[in-house]
């Protein structure tokens, strides 16, 4: 069980970017969270990760508040998180991301099955360091698979994992992703705007402003957010932001 | 040989129980170990024992060669010279490490002066591991220099690496490309404490279509200091190619001064440089796989230098 109550996290600048967020997710469930660009999605999810702390407020992984654990900790307590933006190593394999993330020896069979979720030919990418030498749309599958790798994962963050991948490789992710779903132990927190995503999604939470404008199950409200996209109006949340 | 000199050999070279495969040259505080030559690898000792002179028969496939040199106490100074002959189309690998170990307050010095002579297209991989080892305050040198020359569609390729407890290091590489001739280099350089480690390296593209592409990463923590300067001198088509990139830990400091000269229209010189220190998004994404951030940082440097 995640639970978040009342998180607030404050920019060095004094803008309140997450104004109380309130949710609580299940394990063998998937959330997607949507909503505008700059309501504080990336802020949640790095608030969640560790990467920020919040500010206010309580996070609780099963019995234990991840406020004021490090990133270490929290990685140890099994949160994993694919970011938005890819990070690039100089003279790091993929081999060698995927056994860090794994913090064991990877047999290359796992290594391309791992690979293979993410649509990556594996034999050609096994020892191919995560540079700049590779696309944006290869280390953003080998960032999704440093997350896929992770052998002790029970919440899995993934921020956009749909940006500048293609479409088979994208197939494979849902799959992934229903897959890590049936193992029923796993809590999976998808940041995303993909209308196939917010489809399989078993909840949807949208943020609008730093807070929950809209939440609950995602045949309730999927067919609310198609409707504003078809009605012509701001979709949910774009008003109050150019308003606020 | 002495324990302190073996135990150098095996972490320069592939030293593995008294035994090298191949020819092999082991000097040890300024003597010889032990030597060896083969069929295709001819082994000779220079007058006065100031070093030797290797001979590769032409069309000599596949063999490999280890020269490593070891200083295994204080108050040594030694200087060797070993030339390489490498004979038409001879494809080799030449290992040669050199380790400085010291337990007292008395300083000792390598300095290996090497001259590289290939001929019509030959092919060597160089590889070279330095170190310093030892609880003396006696301060632990290498300075090789290196002089390459290399004819007609010859390779040579180098891999380079100061590995820790080298408190001073100044490296000299000159070299003069034929047509079509190559020289690869990947040099790799960790100082700590105080040491200061510097790089000289002057290469002449003489040769129509020649090339170089000289690689370099440095690792300067604590109070170290490292020096870099580089020349590439193109003279006639050709292309040359070098990065130097360095990461910065503590107070550490690094000073870059690559350098271009083209004296041909049709020269292609490329530089790229950079210097900082450890990129803090690369820590927070190892952190984020449970690494602490003191293992983030060892391992983003020791791939970085790997590299």
């Amino acid at each position: 069980m995640l639970g978040l109550k009342d998180v607030k996290w404050t920019a060095e600048d004094g803008r309140q970017i997450l104004k109380g967020i309130d949710f609580e997710l299940k394990e063998g469930t998937l959330t997607v969270i949507t909503g505008p660009n700059g309501s504080g999605k990336t802020t949640l999810a790095k608030v969640i990760s560790g990467v920020e702390e919040a500010t206010e407020g309580s996070i609780m992984l099963d019995d234990t508040d991840l406020v004021g654990k490090d990133i270490t900790e929290r990685a140890k307590l099994g949160v994993a998180y694919a970011f938005q933006q890819p990070v690039r190593f100089k003279g790091i394999s993929v081999r060698d991301l995927i056994e860090l993330a794994r913090g064991e020896a990877v047999e290359e069979f796992d290594i391309c099955g791992i690979m293979n979720k993410v649509g990556l030919c594996t034999k050609d990418y096994i020892d191919r360091e995560v540079n700049d030498s590779l696309s944006g749309g290869e280390i953003k599958r080998i960032e999704l698979a440093t997350v896929l790798a992770r052998k002790d994962a029970h919440l899995l963050l993934f921020d956009e994992p749909e940006a500048g991948i293609d479409l088979w490789s994208f197939n494979g992710l849902v799959e992934a992703f229903e897959e890590l779903k049936k193992k029923n132990d796993k809590i999976l927190l998808v940041i995303s705007h993909q209308e196939r995503l917010l489809e399989i999604a078993d909840n949807i939470i949208v943020i609008a402003d730093g807070k929950v404008r809209l939440a609950g199950p995602g045949e309730e409200i999927l067919p609310q957010l198609m409707n504003d996209e078809k009605s012509g109006e701001c979709p949910i949340g774009k008003d109050m932001l150019a308003n606020g | 040989m002495d324990k302190i000199t073996e135990s150098l050999l095996k972490l320069v070279s592939d030293w593995d129980d008294g035994v090298y495969e191949g020819a092999y040259n082991i000097r040890e505080n300024g003597g010889c170990a032990g030597r060896q030559s083969t069929d295709n690898i001819r082994i000779e000792p220079k007058e006065g024992g100031k070093g030797i002179d290797i001979y590769v028969e032409p069309g000599t496939k596949d063999e490999k060669v280890y020269i490593p040199a070891c200083i295994s106490r204080g108050n040594v100074d030694d200087i060797v010279y070993n030339d390489f002959h490498i004979g038409e189309d001879a494809d080799v690998t030449v290992v040669a490490g050199c380790g400085v170990h010291t337990d007292d307050d008395e300083g000792s010095r390598h300095n290996g002066i090497h001259r590289f002579f290939l001929e019509k297209n030959s092919k060597v991989l160089y590889e070279e591991k330095h170190i310093g080892t030892g609880d003396g305050e006696g301060k632990k040198s290498i300075d090789p220099e290196t002089e390459v020359n290399l004819k007609e569609g010859a390779v040579l390729e180098m891999n380079t690496q100061q590995l820790s407890g080298v408190d001073h290091s100044v490296r000299i590489t000159r070299g003069t490309l034929g047509d079509g001739a190559k020289l690869i280099i990947h040099e790799s350089i960790l100082t700590d404490g105080d040491q200061y480690a510097k790089t000289d390296f002057d290469v002449v593209m003489e040769g129509e279509d020649s090339a170089v592409d000289l690689i370099s990463r440095s690792v300067a923590k604590d109070e170290s200091y490292q020096e870099y300067h580089s020349k590439i001198r193109g003279e006639n088509r050709c292309t040359g190619h070098s990065e130097c990139d360095a990461i910065l830990v503590g107070n550490g400091r690094v000073n870059a001064a690559p350098e271009l000269y083209a004296g041909d229209l049709d020269a292609e010189l490329i530089h790229e440089a950079a210097i900082g220190k450890v990129a803090g998004e690369q820590i927070l994404k190892l952190k984020t796989l449970g690494l602490t951030e003191e293992e983030a940082e060892k391992r983003i440097i020791d791939g970085f230098l790997s590299a």
